[in-house]
């Protein structure tokens, strides 16, 4: 065992950094691991920089990271929970080094990915997800110039589409697949988070050059060896547009492959937790996107309580739980705005890649009945993402259950999962 | 400015640049697919594996969770 904590956090976002925070300054002994190059997690992804934490959202990243080193607590940063091999016990892995981590309470907070949807040309080189141009430009990635097509569904949409026209680029269009009718109505609704509101409308403003309609959709992508035209409809017309990238994402999809490894229950998509964010699993709790795609409040709210709840101190848990359920109210209004409209379940013809790692087509997977069979015959999702990608696009297509949380949950090296790591400690010493 | 290589071509980025970034910028696909595609990053996140690359001869390197480094040679394909 390489280290043993009262507490252990997975997942540096709002919601892990949160519940570290609070139980290090608790008393706890607090261990957090992430993956990512710096903490934060998607929202406050990039913020470390000076330029970024001036921000709104970038001063508040900076109080709970500041708040966090105070606390006390272990941050490793670039470390992958990879494997869960005892009780108690959860394995990581940074640059081929493994550790063991040993705990009393765990707390997940691994947060969500952008769901993916096929259609034909989107394995072109330049079609991207719209959270990963904008994780892109956050590591480096110059937009200057180019012209870009936003697409796809849900609030990122727009914040997307800002953050390319400050960079320099050209928004040549964002096209939301939810129909104007909903979206009004969830404007409405918003008037009881007029922050929330204040943002889009910001977001808006400054790419009111560009076109932006509701109820519509890219039905392909065509190019030579990269993406140069998008077709749009909106269900009665089509009409193309000329771009360098397309920045495509439909909303998020919770990455549940560790809870599920660790047995807890899952309902509706997502970790059924109570009310002091326990799962099925006596010591795990869960929080943030891991129970309802809901943002950053709800992440903060959950993360505190869950870390409040692990240190033993239930009253000042109890307390947050308002804050929570509004949090929660807000993500069950996005997920009804933002609802996949029937048209995408089409959009991919039978030569339509599917699978991007073994490269199955639509044609291969049409006609089989679940997840397990396709897996068996064609190798979808068998590849490098362990069916990241595919696995949201077989639930949307085919109705399959694609969740999986076998180990290793991310790719890990054989030594890490044979020999484990006192072991590969030892080889490193020889070394 | 650091300078890297990719598929021998010197390449200059600014500091804090993650080398699939590089790559888009550099218009150098990462990887090829099964059946022979050239593909490029997609999530910018590390759970596509789309921007595998070779890098200081490492195989299969998540070029979106590494930043470029002087001198690191980049190799697709
Ligand atoms: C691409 C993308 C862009 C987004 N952009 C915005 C935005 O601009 N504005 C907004 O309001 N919301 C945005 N969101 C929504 C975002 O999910 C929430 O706002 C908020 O960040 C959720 O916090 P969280 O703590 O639940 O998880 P996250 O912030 O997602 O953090 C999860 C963390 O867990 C780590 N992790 C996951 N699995 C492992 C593992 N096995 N081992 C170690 N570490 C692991 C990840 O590296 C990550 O740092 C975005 C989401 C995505 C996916
Ligand atoms: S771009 Fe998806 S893993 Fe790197």
């Amino acid at each position: 065992m390489s280290a043993r904590v009262d507490v252990l956090v997975v997942g540096a976002g709002p919601g892990g950094m949160a519940a570290a925070t609070v139980a290090a300054e608790a008393g706890r002994r607090v261990c957090l691991v992430d993956g990512g190059t710096a903490p934060g997690g998607q929202i406050w992804r990039g913020y470390s920089t000076p330029s970024a934490s001036r921000s709104p959202h970038g001063r508040e990243f900076v109080r709970w990271s500041e708040r966090l080193q105070r606390s006390g607590c272990a941050v490793w940063q670039g470390w992958q929970v990879v494997d869960h091999p005892a009780e108690g016990v959860l394995r990581v892995e940074r640059d081929g080094e493994c550790r063991d981590v040993g705990y009393e309470r765990l707390i997940l907070a691994t947060g969500a990915r952008e769901r993916f949807l096929p259609f034909p040309g989107w394995t072109l080189p330049g079609v991207m997800g719209a959270g990963g141009v904008q994780a892109l430009m956050k590591a480096g990635l110059e937009a200057r110039g180019r012209r870009v097509v936003v697409a796809g569904s849900g609030p990122l949409l727009l914040a997307v589409a800002a953050g390319l026209h400050d960079a320099g680029a050209t928004v040549a269009g964002i096209y939301e697949q939810a129909a104007a009718g909903r979206l009004a109505r969830f404007a409405l609704r918003m008037l009881r988070h007029p922050g929330k509101l204040a943002e889009g409308a910001g977001y808006r403003l400054k790419t009111r050059k560009a076109a932006y309609r509701t109820g519509a959709w890219v039905v392909r992508a065509e190019g030579k060896d990269r993406v140069e035209r998008v077709t749009v409809t909106d269900g009665r017309r089509e009409w193309q547009v000329e771009c360098d990238w397309l920045a495509c994402g439909f909303h998020l999809v919770p990455n549940l492959e560790l809870p599920l490894l660790l047995g807890c229950s899952v309902a509706g998509g997502y970790v059924a937790v109570d009310a002091l964010q326990q799962s099925s699993v006596a010591n795990v709790a869960c929080v943030g996107e891991l129970t309802g795609i809901g943002g950053l409040e709800k992440a903060l709210a959950e993360g505190q309580i869950a870390g409040w709840a692990a240190a033993g101190r239930e009253a000042q848990a109890r307390a947050m739980t308002a804050e929570a359920g509004r949090g929660r109210r807000f993500g069950a209004e996005l997920e009804a705005a933002f609802a996949l409209r029937e048209e995408l379940r089409t959009l991919a013809d039978a030569e339509t890649v599917v699978c991007r790692c073994e490269d199955v087509p639509y044609g291969a997977l049409a006609g089989k009945v679940g997840w397990r069979e396709a897996k068996l015959h064609t190798r979808c999702g068998m590849g490098a993402c362990q069916g990241r990608v595919c696995g949201a696009v077989t639930e949307f297509l085919f109705g399959w259950d694609a969740k999986s949380g076998r180990p290793p949950i991310y790719p890990a090296l054989m030594s890490t999962m044979a020999e484990g790591a006192e072991e590969t400690k030892a080889a490193a010493q020889r070394r | 400015m650091i300078a890297i290589t990719v598929n021998g071509r010197e390449v200059q980025v600014a500091p804090g640049t993650s080398v699939a970034a590089a790559l888009l910028m550099a218009g150098e696909p990462s990887r090829l697919s099964v059946r022979g595609a050239p593909r490029a990053p997609l999530c910018g996140m590390g759970i596509c594996m789309e921007c595998r690359a070779t890098v200081n001869g490492v195989l299969h390197q998540r070029t979106c969770q590494l930043l470029c480094a002087a001198g690191m040679e980049v190799v697709t394909g």
